[in-house]
């Protein structure tokens, strides 16, 4: 797609229009971010202590990189809890047997609808009062709803993996002697799982923020290792801006990766690769998945 | 095209389970995982805040604060060196599970004595009293209590009652703020935008005591509640009672509490009640 | 059973889960207009002649898509409240109501604008070619060719965003709403943690029922408005 369809090269009038309207709106911007510097060092909170403590090697030694460690190994036992989940019950939707295809719709179909915060914290619950031989219950009660949600999630980017599959990838293996559990499971999953990598590591983002949520139940994540840190430094404000910045760059790198994988991959499926939302809602089959620059639908590319 | 795609799959699993596989952090540095989950042998572990300046705090890789010092002595006394103590987070809302589990031996954290509580588990001590009371800035003046807080912003923590006691107790029109941290609590009050914070006294004077906040802040002094802190022990354990009694009695009387007292208070201005303090442990069960 | 049943008629009179599920439904409503108004001039942005814009847009998606929800909102906390003192009524609850709106809003803002793109990728670039040739230039040419269409293309992943947005609604708690419903489902549980189960099953079934309207309806505007090629 390119943005340069929707409009003229700007003449020599539009873009002196636009010079000055950057003009203008960067004053504004400037305008805008000194007035909240100025507020906020006028209530104290650029104190040099305060923002040397929050990024003093200890406070990464003890607090930030622990708290990272938790974040990321909770997110990487979601990830492939999730991952199993969703193709289980993402192939369980194309079931032939209604039954199975019933019961897979409806558990894909509720914990997608279920906040995930709403499921940390019963589950946090739960496990305290009936399953305390689980050591890390805050650990646990983490995964386990990352897992149901996004599990759910994969499930449906299973579905319409297969779903966007051109019809003739089936076909062939039907017709070449292949039962359609086989067809499935050798000809189309492959293919719709490679095309559903770059929106799996989106969905990666997803379950590292929704990881963050394990604040509220005080599982030592990178965001309650801040709140551990300002109880020491009284720096929240501080600590949550280092947090928010590791957060952004992690994220932001694997939205790139995924960007990259989607380009890699599209010639090693019939499929269309696509990244996701990176917020964890995709189209049901046959719709349009995607953000991001995505390829258009319809016949001869979108605008 | 199969082969490949199973072999990216076994790629991403096998650098997925690469990354997991290297356990569980303890925001602190100690070692955690489930492999300590159970007390027993050769060290204790105890119970404390993480997150409660002046009463037990992660400091670096140490804890500090009145309940871990006064933890320290007690496990001392019971013949545990200072490296056979493990220190374990326990948040408020836990601390009966971590007990009845087995996760800790014993716990340090602000735990009132109740009898609710005692329902579940066992309390030595009291080895401290302390009550709630109200946290303002430095020079106000027209706070003097919990009546007065009619029509004020109030901060808490997130699942505590002490602010909703206020609420239904002495001002009605008083409007709460939870949030998940004393710190927060400590900002909003630093810049105005809320008039008091409310929580034990003791808990109150460490917030008050902590480098950025000193001079900032005062505790207003009288307290409306009696919370008599004590050592939480899983039920059934009289025997470890008399122990942690005996030993708390001896803390009170070689003149180490009152040390710990004022070592940990230092430049709050906060003084314990003293016709409460320091308190006679209550009898074992 | 009685008992159980007793004790479930109980907890509801005591506490008010349709008054908790309503908080979250009008956090959403107001979000979900926001978001949409600011989603909307993102995406302007991103696809306007400007650099400067299309680089302003760019950056905005890049920052708040990557940052946690709930870093958003105790932000809000931390800097609009205790910091800016920006009170929005003299009522507490009511500005902490309002500081989560907001805070929703600038996260889902965000997926907004991604949404508002994908719809306008769905536009054949003839349309864009022939608003041109009548002369129309870009402003123009976005608001009565290119945005129609591409909202009716938009409205399936517009929808999506929507149903994140009433469940991520539970997350106002990070901005002090203390009415919403995973801090009640929270408080009830604690209250009656021997129905723990029955009291997380009633609000999971509350969002299950709230969330699959949205889904079919979104759906079916999506079929009923998309753009016959």
């Amino acid at each position: 797609m390119s943005a340069s369809v929707l409009f003229d090269a700007p003449g020599p009038r539009g873009r002196a229009v636009s010079a000055v309207g950057n003009v203008v709106a960067a004053l504004a911007v400037l305008a805008g971010l000194g007035w909240l510097v100025s507020v906020l060092a006028a209530k104290g909170q650029f104190e040099p202590s305060l923002w040397q403590n929050a990024v003093s090697a200890e406070a990464w030694q003890f607090y930030y990189l622990p708290g990272l460690q938790n974040t990321l190994r909770s997110a990487m036992f979601a990830t492939v809890g999730a991952v199993v989940f969703g193709i289980v019950f993402g192939v369980g939707r194309l079931s032939r047997n209604r039954a199975v295809r019933w019961i897979s719709g409806v558990v894909v179909e509720f914990f997608r609808a279920v906040p995930v915060l709403l499921m940390m914290i019963f589950f946090y619950m739960f496990f305290s009062a009936q399953a305390q031989w689980i050591a890390d219950r805050p650990f646990a009660a983490v995964v386990v709803a990352l897992v149901l949600y996004n599990g759910s999630v994969i499930a449906e980017l299973v579905r319409a993996g297969v779903g966007n599959l051109p019809k003739g990838q089936g076909e062939a293996g039907l017709a070449i002697g292949l039962t359609p559990g086989q067809t499935l499971r050798s000809v189309q999953l492959p293919q719709a799982l490679v095309a559903m990598l770059p929106a799996m590591v989106s969905q990666l983002v997803v379950v590292l923020k929704d990881s963050a949520l394990g604040q509220f139940i005080l599982y030592s994540e990178l965001l309650r290792s801040a709140q551990i840190l300002s109880a020491k430094e009284q720096n929240p404000l501080q600590a949550l801006v280092v947090v928010a910045i590791v957060f952004i760059l992690i994220n932001w790198l694997l939205t790139v990766a995924a960007h990259r994988l989607a380009r890699l991959l599209s010639s090693r499926t019939a499929g269309e690769t696509v990244e996701g939302t990176g917020i964890g809602n995709p189209t049901a089959v046959g719709g349009f998945v995607g953000g991001g620059p995505g390829p258009g639908a319809g016949g001869g590319g979108g605008v | 095209m199969r082969k490949h795609t199973m072999g990216l799959l076994a790629m991403a699993a096998a650098s997925t389970l690469a990354l997991s596989a290297c356990g569980g952090a303890e925001v602190g540095g100690e070692p955690a995982g489930e492999d300590t989950a159970t007390a027993g042998g050769d060290t204790i572990r105890i119970g404390i805040k993480y997150d409660q300046p002046g009463l037990g705090l992660q400091d670096g890789d140490t804890f500090t604060g009145f309940d871990t010092d006064v933890a320290r002595y007690v496990a001392n006394e019971l013949g545990y060196s200072e490296d056979q103590i493990e220190f374990v987070e326990t948040i408020s809302a836990n601390r009966e599970t971590a007990l009845q589990n087995g996760d800790v031996d014993m716990i340090f954290a602000t735990y009132s004595i109740n009898d609710e509580r005692k329902e579940l588990i066992d309390f030595a001590g009291p080895y401290f009293v302390a009550g709630q009371d109200l946290l303002v800035a430095a020079d106000n003046t027209d706070i003097t209590g919990p009546e007065t807080l009619e029509g004020k912003n109030l901060c808490s923590v997130t699942g505590s009652t002490s602010a909703e006691n206020i609420k239904t107790d002495y001002a009605e029109g008083v409007q709460l703020v939870e949030r998940g941290g004393y710190a927060e609590c400590a900002t909003a009050l630093a810049s105005g935008a809320v008039d008091a914070v409310t929580t034990d006294d003791i808990i109150l004077a460490g917030l008050a005591a902590t480098e950025e906040n000193a001079g900032k802040f005062k505790v207003v002094g009288a307290p409306f509640s009696e919370e008599r802190y004590g050592v939480g022990l899983p039920d059934g354990s009289t025997e470890t009672c008399e122990e942690v009694n005996a030993a708390i009695t001896k803390m009170i009387e070689d003149g180490t509490w009152e040390e710990l007292v004022t070592t940990n208070t230092e430049g709050t201005g906060y003084t314990p009640d003293a016709d409460l303090n320091p308190p006679t442990v209550d009898a074992c069960e | 059973m009685d008992d159980f049943l007793a004790g479930f008629a109980e907890l509801f009179a005591r506490y008010d889960v349709l008054g908790a599920f309503w908080v979250n439904i009008q956090l959403t409503f107001w979000a979900a207009i926001l978001s949409l108004l600011l989603g909307s001039v993102l995406a302007l942005m991103r696809i306007s002649p400007i650099p400067s814009l299309q680089w302003a847009g760019t950056a905005y998606v890049t920052v708040f898509r990557n940052t946690p929800l709930t870093i958003i909102l105790t932000f809000m906390y931390l800097v609009v409240f205790s910091q800016l003192g920006l009170k929005l009524s003299d009522d507490l609850e009511t500005t902490f109501f309002w500081f989560a709106v907001i805070g929703l809003s600038v996260y889902h803002a965000a997926f907004v604008c991604e949404a508002i793109r994908s719809g306008v990728n769905t536009v054949p670039v003839g349309q864009a070619e022939a608003a041109r040739a009548i002369g129309l230039s870009f402003l123009p040419a976005a608001r009565l060719v290119i945005f129609p269409q591409a909202f009716r293309g938009a409205i399936a992943p517009l929808g999506n965003t929507l149903i994140a947005l009433l469940k991520n609604s539970t997350v106002a708690a990070a901005a002090s709403v203390a009415t919403e419903t995973s801090s009640l489902m929270r408080t009830m549980i604690e209250f009656r943690p021997d129905l723990m189960v029955a009291i997380f099953l009633t609000f999971a079934i509350g969002y299950v029922i709230l969330v699959i309207p949205i889904g079919v309806g979104t759906t079916w505007l999506s079929q009923r408005l998309a753009v016959k090629r």
